[in-house]
């Protein structure tokens, strides 16, 4: 049982993961959710330090908050002449240094461990545990799932949006789509994602489970919503395949995961090559008759 | 107060500072501020593999590892954009994360090995300035000097490499020997302020002090003046501010003095917002009277 509630965890990241990465790439935003995997860290202590709770829904509105004011900071350096690399290398970086002494000054003793956010320990997760209509379930499976609902949610009711900004912003605001509200709401589902993540893959190596699935399948997919399909499979895949290779090795499970990710990855760049390689010389040879 | 050893650590920290002011300039305007991200982080698999190799925590050693999968990291990067239909940053996120998850994995397998404990390795991810031995600073020393020397060495052709590629390569200049070696030389930063400010921060250094000085100049070599300087003055500061209370760790604060001194020049340099606000209302004015 404690082995099912690990596995299900993994694969619940992997999915959502692969949800929320999929716009990501195609947005070309891979590098601000970088930023706010490492910025959550400030939120969730700030919350820490307003509240003294560690309390799942308030770590979610710091880390909210934190990635908004990311998303927001990265823009307003963005925009006013700085280039957009190093806008956000200042901006997480800073913000990152803050967490961390924080942490150092205000949290050293509890749960909050830098270690802990940063790299997660999924094995821990199935003795949280936390009841809700009689439904007992460790927490950061509640949580994952209350994320995986929004980023759905956000999903259902925008998806047309979103694909019409990311794929011709001009034309989006010009018939009027907010395209700045969906931009700080998208960044919004990003941080929750990274947050419900981090107790169990680690507030870095969530970045592997946001990009490196999306990615994958943003090589070999020709539509969005087989992007997005293809993405959630990559995700649970890698979860499940790191989590058993990380206890066949007795390693650490976030960091198999994310070795995983890259592995599927470069299995797949290489498996399209040579197709394509094939392809080729297939249409040569036909040219040649 | 200005106990010996303290002194070394001042003085090492401002010199990692200044070098990597200088070689996070080049990085910035070449706009590969994020790969030296990407790079830093990637030192963590070469570290923890080269001491399950050899078994030592010879500093030298470790050093060589982590210099070895940095420039592993960004080939890769390089490799994946150019072969593939991925962009760059998805391709920078995707390597970086990677090649951490790589390093958390062998780090893990160091904690079990015989070996002896991983104590010395942990550092890695966060730094120790305060408590670097005079080995520790001896190497710093060494490599520090040696990247500001041959940046000084190759200015002019890095400047032409960075401006005009085509006229460089027009007038015969090696384009992918002088482009390896600033790789390199970045790679060596990255890798001499691990010890002192850790994987993580490392990418600070290299970003926050030229992009501050950028704010203030458009010339390089005044750029490349500037960005050492704020370097050295964030590494001195921080190191200097930590070591008042036992318990502040030096990485993050070095890089918040850093990221204090941006801000500051974000609003008061010629560039910055208070210039631009005075500037938009005079024109306001003039056209008012006019």
């Amino acid at each position: 049982m404690i082995e099912f509630w690990v596995v299900f965890t993994g694969v619940l990241v992997g999915v959502t993961c692969g949800i929320a990465g999929v716009f990501l790439i195609l947005r070309r935003m891979s590098m601000i959710a970088d930023a706010i995997s490492h910025t959550v860290l400030f939120g969730i202590v700030m919350a820490y330090i307003i509240t003294q709770t560690l309390n799942g829904f308030w770590m979610l509105v710091g880390a909210a908050f934190a990635g908004i004011l990311t998303a927001y900071l990265v823009q307003l350096l963005h925009s006013s002449g700085i280039q957009e690399d190093a806008a956000i290398g200042v901006v997480f970086t800073s913000l990152f240094a803050a967490g961390v002494l924080l942490i150092t000054l205000f949290a050293g003793n509890v749960h909050l461990d830098v270690e802990h956010v940063l790299m997660g320990e999924i094995a821990f997760v199935p003795w949280d545990r936390w009841t809700w209509l009689s439904i007992t379930m460790p927490k950061a499976v509640w949580m994952l799932l209350f994320v995986l609902m929004i980023n759905i949610g956000f999903l259902l009711l925008f998806f047309k949006e979103m694909k019409l900004t990311t794929f011709d912003p001009v034309y989006a605001a010009s018939i009027g789509i907010p395209v700045i509200f969906l931009h700080y709401g998208f960044m919004t589902t990003i941080s929750f994602t990274t947050v419900a993540a981090f107790d169990s893959v680690g507030a870095i190596l969530v970045v592997a489970m946001l990009i490196g699935p999306a990615a994958t399948s943003y090589l070999i997919s020709k539509t969005i919503k087989q992007m997005f399909m293809y993405s959630m499979l990559f995700g649970a895949l890698a979860s499940v395949m790191g989590y058993y290779l990380a206890k066949l090795w007795d390693t650490s499970i976030a960091g198999m995961m994310a070795t995983t990710v890259g592995l599927i990855f470069v299995i797949t760049l290489v498996g399209q090559k040579i197709v394509e390689r094939r392809r080729k010389s297939l249409v040569s040879k036909l040219e040649a008759m | 107060m200005l106990t010996g050893n303290l002194l070394w650590v001042l003085v090492g920290t401002m010199l990692l500072g200044i070098a990597a002011g200088i070689t996070g300039t080049f990085s910035f305007l070449q706009k590969q501020s994020l790969v030296g991200d990407a790079a830093a982080h990637a030192a963590l698999p070469g570290i923890a593999l080269a001491f399950l190799v050899t078994g030592q925590k010879e500093l030298p050693i470790l050093m060589l590892g982590a210099g070895i999968t940095s420039a592993l990291s960004v080939y890769c990067i390089q490799w994946i954009v150019s072969f593939s239909k991925m962009k760059a940053d998805a391709a920078i996120g995707l390597v970086l994360t990677v090649f951490f998850g790589i390093g958390v994995v062998f780090l893990t397998v160091v904690n079990r090995s015989p070996l002896g404990n991983q104590s010395g390795l942990n550092n890695f991810i966060f730094g120790k300035a305060a408590t670097m031995t005079k080995a520790d600073l001896m190497w710093l020393f060494i490599s520090a000097t040696i990247i500001i020397l041959v940046s000084l060495l190759l200015y002019k052709e890095w400047k032409l490499l960075i401006f005009d590629p085509v006229y460089a390569k027009g007038i015969g200049l090696p384009i992918e020997a002088l482009k390896a070696t600033l790789t390199i030389l970045i790679v060596m930063t990255i890798v001499t302020g691990i010890q002192a400010v850790g994987v993580i921060l490392m990418s600070a250094l290299l970003i926050i002090p030229a992009a501050s000085a950028k704010l203030w100049t458009n010339k390089l070599s005044s750029m490349l003046v500037l960005s050492a300087a704020i370097g050295g003055i964030s590494g001195i500061t921080g190191t200097f501010i930590s070591s008042i209370r036992t318990g502040l760790s030096t990485g993050p604060i070095i890089v918040l003095v850093a990221a204090a001194i941006f801000f500051i020049s974000y609003f008061i340099s010629p560039a910055g917002q208070i210039n631009k606000y005075r500037r938009k209302m005079q024109f306001r004015k003039q056209g008012e009277l006019g």
